[in-house]
């Protein structure tokens, strides 16, 4: 049986702000019969473009009910600007957390409000569309809401992105295109917040290696892999770089000369100007 | 407060003969059966004793009868050791709606090699006996399909299956862990050759389980290191709850028209009164063809988590085939098999009951599920749409 903190029964049994306002400024509908929960959000502002009234529909197990009723206390009575700012985080905070693989009714929330709110500004016109591509086609996620649930709740495993948005929960194809994003937002951060060292100081080993990698990752790897090639680093031996071509590469009759005028000359620009580079075989 | 028991085929009450007869076994009969002292003599005697009760139950001779740890151990051992035991076939045959005992067994060797076929069912959860004469071959070491289906209580006729898979030369077996005291059963005269069965189906104790081996069957041992169980399961024995699955076994053949007079009566009554009263609700699975103490109810446009937990309030306990309360994201593979639509699937509900329920009882369902569906259905968004 889930564990449910108090709040999150209370807001099940006793959910507030149940219904549909007349006459609503802005609709919002998110989910399906067939994802096993749905909600619709309907909300009215007063004249200060303050909203007013606000009310939920929910098909869903106790934690979407909750995560629902949480949200229209959460927004009553804020700006439209202020309730955008809303996250799925603050509606399972609210509630006192959530079992992980519920995250997912917390999302709804959010993606019901935002939906909402989009209707809201293009006059009740627009209905809400999936913003980017379908990743997962089970459940119909996209990978901008992918990305935005990695960044908002700083998740780092696939069986987490399954918990908050159910991509990769039915048949399970998805996962590696999963699994691509979180790495290509995770490298993105460790950009951020890791000081590269630079060419010119005085590198300690493992700056020096650190700085060997980035500079095949991005400078050498791409242009081998325009022709079918690719590269791996083996090792480093102070000046001396062993790297090993795979692919096109491997066997190819320029090879030599791609050691040389690509690779050494790259590592030369970019890391230090008396590196040697020299050439793995493939049976050593 | 009162708990009110509708989840029988998840376990079941142990009665209480069946504990008077176990705990001497944890005081003062401590004895190994195996030992040269007639202080574990007496014990041997008892599991003697035990395994003539299961046998007479089953309709086999007791030296069919194997003890394990339970239905998903008897599961595994009959799939594995069979394919052990016939090494140039590599080919299995099940069905979708088993139990994932036999299921995830299946997938895991389907991961080796082997070839699995699993057989579909029509919407009323019955199988395609033609089907099955059609994928069962030499090549085929074992075939798996389940007596009566846990989440409906679907029967699968098993003698017509088992004429079927005898001129083949594969290995029958069938996961009978809900058939069990609950449908009369007669191994002598069937071409059954593995047969699973689970203590606590039954109102015995938990973690005890048998697998009946019929005379002449090739399936390796499933666990080695001792004499006991023929050699084919060694370590010694759990003494207390193999006499207790015994006593279990003998309540069960007491009480067999019990359950197909009273307790079918009173299922049929809950059944009945819950479709009459429930706006949007439907019978999943065969209504003739089944288990006399399972019900399978859907109430569409509301979801089933919800649904359990108000009955929690109350007491009442089921279980639901929903996506919500399995932790996976899809609801319930037997529901799926059977295509019952998503709609109806997320609201499926399971009551299943026992000799030791009451009409007080079904009356108290009756009366305090109807307004928790419809105050459910005043959340859906989906029920004034239509």
């Amino acid at each position: 049986m889930w564990e449910y903190t108090d709040k999150v029964m209370d807001h099940f049994l006793n959910p507030r702000n149940v219904g549909e306002v007349e006459n609503p400024d802005g609709t919002g509908e998110v989910g399906s019969l067939a994802c096993g929960d749905a909600l619709k959000l309907t909300f009215k502002l007063d004249k200060n473009g303050k909203i007013a009234d606000v009310k939920f529909k929910t098909f869903g197990c106790a934690s979407a009910i909750a995560s629902s009723s949480v949200l229209t206390e959460l927004i009553k009575g804020k700006t439209i600007a202020e309730a955008s700012k809303v996250t799925n985080k603050e509606i399972a905070e609210y509630l006192g957390g959530l079992p992980e693989q519920k995250m997912h009714c917390s999302v709804m929330g959010r993606e019901a409000l935002e939906a909402a709110i989009e209707n809201y500004q293009t006059g009740g016109s627009k209905k809400h569309q999936l913003e980017g591509k379908i990743v997962c086609t089970c459940f119909g996620v996209t990978d901008k809401e992918i990305e935005r649930v990695i960044k908002e709740n700083n998740l780092t495993t696939v069986e987490q992105v399954t918990n908050f948005t159910k991509a990769g929960g039915g048949c399970g194809g998805c996962k590696p295109k999963i699994q691509e994003i979180i790495d290509s937002i995770r490298g993105q951060k460790e950009k951020q917040h890791v000081q590269m060292p630079q060419k010119g100081q005085k590198l300690t080993n493992i700056q020096k290696i650190s700085l060997i990698e980035r500079t095949i990752n991005e400078q050498i790897r791409p242009a081998l892999r325009a022709d079918g090639g690719d590269i791996e680093l083996v090792d480093v031996e102070g000046k001396k770089v062993i790297v090993a071509l795979r692919g096109m590469c491997a066997g190819c009759k320029t090879a030599e000369f791609t050691m040389k005028d690509v690779v050494e000359a790259r590592l030369r620009e970019f890391v230090c100007d008396d590196i040697v580079v020299e050439e793995q075989k493939e049976n050593q | 407060m009162k708990t009110i028991y509708f989840d029988n085929n998840a376990t079941s009450r142990v009665a209480p003969e069946v504990l008077e007869v176990m705990l001497p076994l944890f005081s003062e009969l401590y004895g190994n059966p195996s030992s040269m002292h007639s202080f574990g003599g007496q014990i041997a005697q008892m599991i003697k004793k035990a395994r003539q009760q299961v046998a007479d139950l089953l309709g086999c001779d007791s030296s069919e009868i194997i003890f394990t740890s339970g239905g998903t151990e008897s599961d595994n051992a009959a799939i594995k050791g069979v394919i052990e035991a016939n090494p140039q076939k590599r080919k299995i045959v099940t069905t979708r709606v088993e139990h994932p005992a036999v299921l995830s067994t299946c997938r895991e060797l389907e991961t080796l090699g082997f070839t699995i076929v699993e057989l579909g069912v029509d919407r009323q959860g019955n199988l395609d006996l033609d089907e099955l004469k059609e994928r069962v071959d030499a090549n085929t070491a074992v075939v798996s399909i389940m007596y009566a289906n846990n989440e409906t209580g679907v029967i699968f006729p098993m003698e017509k299956i088992a004429e079927i898979v005898s001129g083949s030369g594969a290995v029958l077996h069938t996961d009978a862990v809900q058939a069990v005291g609950k449908i009369p059963l007669n191994l002598s005269k069937s071409k059954i050759d593995l047969l699973s069965l689970s203590g606590h189906k039954l109102h015995g104790p938990k973690g005890i389980g048998v697998l009946y081996i019929k005379k002449g069957t090739r399936i390796s041992p499933f666990i080695v290191g001792g004499h006991q169980e023929s050699g084919k399961r060694a370590g010694t024995e759990n003494t207390a709850a193999i006499v207790g699955i015994g006593k279990a076994c003998e309540l069960a053949a007491k009480f067999l028209d019990d359950e197909n007079t009273r307790v079918k009566k009173l299922r049929d009554k809950l059944e009945e009164e819950i479709l009459k009263t429930c706006p949007d609700s439907k019978l999943n699975g065969d209504k003739k063809n089944r288990l006399p103490n399972t019900t399978n109810i859907s109430f569409e446009f509301v979801e089933g988590e919800a649904i359990l937990l108000m009955l929690d309030k109350f007491g009442i306990c089921a279980s639901s085939g929903s996506a919500c309360t399995s932790g996976s994201l899809e609801p319930s593979h037997v529901m799926r098999a059977m295509g019952v639509p998503f709609t109806a699937a997320h609201g499926s509900i399971r009551f299943s009951l026992s000799r030791y329920n009451t009409e007080e009882e079904v009356d108290f369902l009756i009366e305090k599920l109807p307004p928790i569906i419809n105050r459910l259905r005043q959340l859906s968004p989906f029920v004034n749409k239509k």
